[in-house]
């Protein structure tokens, strides 16, 4: 194991954080801010509670996994296409590192970023709203596999993409309608019979039920569940990125 | 001693069906400078880019220092540093951090005295902790060097190292490059410019359509392949030549004052006396006589057919 590169890769990537501290840190604190003000204090203190929990409250969890989401895919998507882009990825592929060192350090950067923003949106949300975390056990498991698995999706996309149109598409485009319609501002119980089956396709749905579990106990689907589809989303990631790998998939040809 | 490079057999087949490399094979040994010339699409880059890891081969096999690029690639790489064509830079970076990086990615522990001689050698020590997006052309590929020798590689790949670099950096490079070998660093540069590879390596290589044309020790080349021109400048101007001198290859330059006559000098006899000898006899006289030796560009053009 070439651990000099997986720290190079790692702290290379945490300084760009540093140089870009407005955009990666203070944009997703405000863009939260913004949904507390509105959602949790103006629109939500005409909301009755959902299953004992004030509205305030009950989003937290969805807006901890939208930035945490989003953040992972593009920290990690950005991570590997930025060399890419430049052309300096020639150093990456001529180094003595394994794919699963360029990984580690790139998904453990973005990763990191993600819990980061995830700690300190989770800090912001506890000025406006009452927060008390039942399992923080839990929460920190899921918290972590989140950041991981979606850091690694991002890294993925950050492969395929040929240009910033594709790298933006996920990220910008199927992410959030499947955070907004996961449940992340109401719960599925709350929907037609109909939308409620369709919502269980909705893969995002069972990070934010498991998540919100690990807070107040209340869950859209078993917690149990949950924890199943993330690992089977990451256990389908690793066998993708076995696949880049061993192939060199727009990497090395 | 067994070569420090050896590449056997290699072909590389892109996904579009270009064959880039047809059967090459070519020996490097340890401490030379081999100069690869070739024109653009010839398969310079492509080779430099499996023997370093870039691109995975079609066939064939790549040993450096005895082991296989691709199943024992951590050895190899260890030992390889690489200048590419493309001035790639991290925009954002600082000079040091960017060098550092290098170091480290090629698994070796920090070791700023190491990254502060380097930059000192290649005089990028003043600006290192500038932005490499506010550095000129000519400083950014001082940095590509320096990334490069981070990690104080046996092998050095200079891929057109000095391609739009003004003369005088040039020159500075080449010195860069006379300095490291002096340590005992194997360099292998691709360039455009003849006049690099007459100046700098040891061996020239010509590549052409994937495939090596030859390979040679440079002096050997420029012996073997050498022509010479004689030049015979005359006291007066002559129209056409006398029957005489019919049966030597001569031909009449700037409005019949001169003579050139091409002779091979690996050739058993020149033919330089008897012409000299027949020219007197035919009453012609003469003013000056001078000789050229065609470069490694006539060389090269002649075997390709284009220039680089």
């Amino acid at each position: 194991m070439n651990l000099e590169a997986v720290k190079s890769i790692y702290f290379f990537e945490m300084a760009r954080t540093r140089r870009t501290l407005l955009q990666s840190v203070v944009s997703p604190v405000i863009s939260t801010s913004l949904y507390f003000i509105v959602f949790g204090a103006a629109v939500g203190s005409r909301i009755q509670e959902i299953d004992g929990v004030s509205y305030g409250a009950f989003i937290t969890p969805g807006l901890i996994m939208l930035t945490l989401l989003t953040q992972c895919i593009g920290n990690g998507s950005f991570g590997i296409y930025f060399p890419k882009f430049t052309g300096t990825i020639y150093e990456l592929l001529s180094s003595p590192v394994s794919m699963t060192e360029i990984v580690l350090g790139y998904v453990g950067a973005a990763a990191t970023k993600g819990m980061m923003i995830g700690i300190i949106i989770l800090g912001t949300a506890s000025l406006f709203v009452d927060l008390s975390i039942a399992h923080p056990f839990v929460m920190l498991l899921f918290f972590v596999l989140t950041a991981i698995t979606f850091s690694l999706f991002g890294f993925i996309i950050g492969i395929w993409a040929k240009d910033f149109e594709q790298l933006n598409l996920i990220p910008m485009l199927v992410i959030p309608p499947l955070v907004f319609l996961g449940g992340s501002f109401y719960s599925v119980n709350m929907l037609p019979p109909f939308w409620q089956a369709v919502s269980h396709f909705n893969p995002v749905l069972y990070l934010i039920s498991g998540f919100r579990w690990s807070f107040f106990e209340i869950a859209d689907v078993n917690p149990v569940v949950s924890f199943a589809i993330i690992i089977v989303f990451l256990a389908v990631l690793m066998g993708l990125l076995t696949w880049i790998f061993r192939t060199g998939y727009r990497l090395r040809n | 001693m067994a070569p420090i490079v050896s590449v056997s057999n290699l072909v590389k087949t892109y996904a579009s069906g270009f064959q880039a490399l047809k059967d090459v094979s070519l020996d490097i040994e340890e401490g030379e400078i081999l100069a690869l010339l070739g024109p653009n699409g010839a398969g310079k880059t492509t080779l430099i880019s499996i023997i370093c890891g870039i691109v995975n081969p079609t066939g064939g096999t790549v040993l450096v220092g005895g082991h296989d690029v691709v199943t024992d690639f951590r050895a190899t790489r260890a030992m390889i540093g690489l200048v590419p064509q493309e001035l790639t830079t991290d925009q954002f970076e600082t000079v040091w951090n960017t060098v550092s990086f290098s170091r480290g990615l090629h698994g070796k522990k920090p070791n700023p005295a190491h990254i502060e001689k380097v930059l000192k050698d290649l005089s990028l020590y003043d600006k290192k902790d500038n932005m490499l997006r506010e550095l000129s052309g000519g400083m950014k590929r001082r940095v590509l060097i320096a990334k490069a020798l981070s990690h104080e590689p046996r092998v050095l790949f200079l891929d057109e190292p000095t391609a739009g670099v003004d003369v005088n950096l040039r020159k500075d490079m080449w010195q860069v490059v006379e300095k490291l070998r002096e340590t005992g660093v194997t360099i292998i540069l691709t360039t455009h410019y003849i006049e690099e590879a007459e100046e700098i390596a040891d061996r020239v290589g010509v590549i052409n359509g994937g495939k090596i044309l030859l390979i040679e020790d440079k002096k050997d080349l420029m012996k073997k392949l050498g022509r010479k021109e004689l030049r015979v400048d005359l006291q007066e101007p002559i129209s056409s030549l006398p029957e005489t001198l019919s049966s030597y290859d001569l031909t009449i330059e700037d409005d019949g004052n001169s003579l050139i006559y091409d002779y091979n000098t690996a050739g058993e006899r020149t033919g330089i006396t008897t012409l000299l000898t027949a020219l007197a006899e035919a009453g012609i006289r003469l003013k000056d006589i001078s000789t050229r030796q065609s470069s490694l560009e006539d060389i090269f053009v002649e075997l390709v057919g284009a220039r680089p």
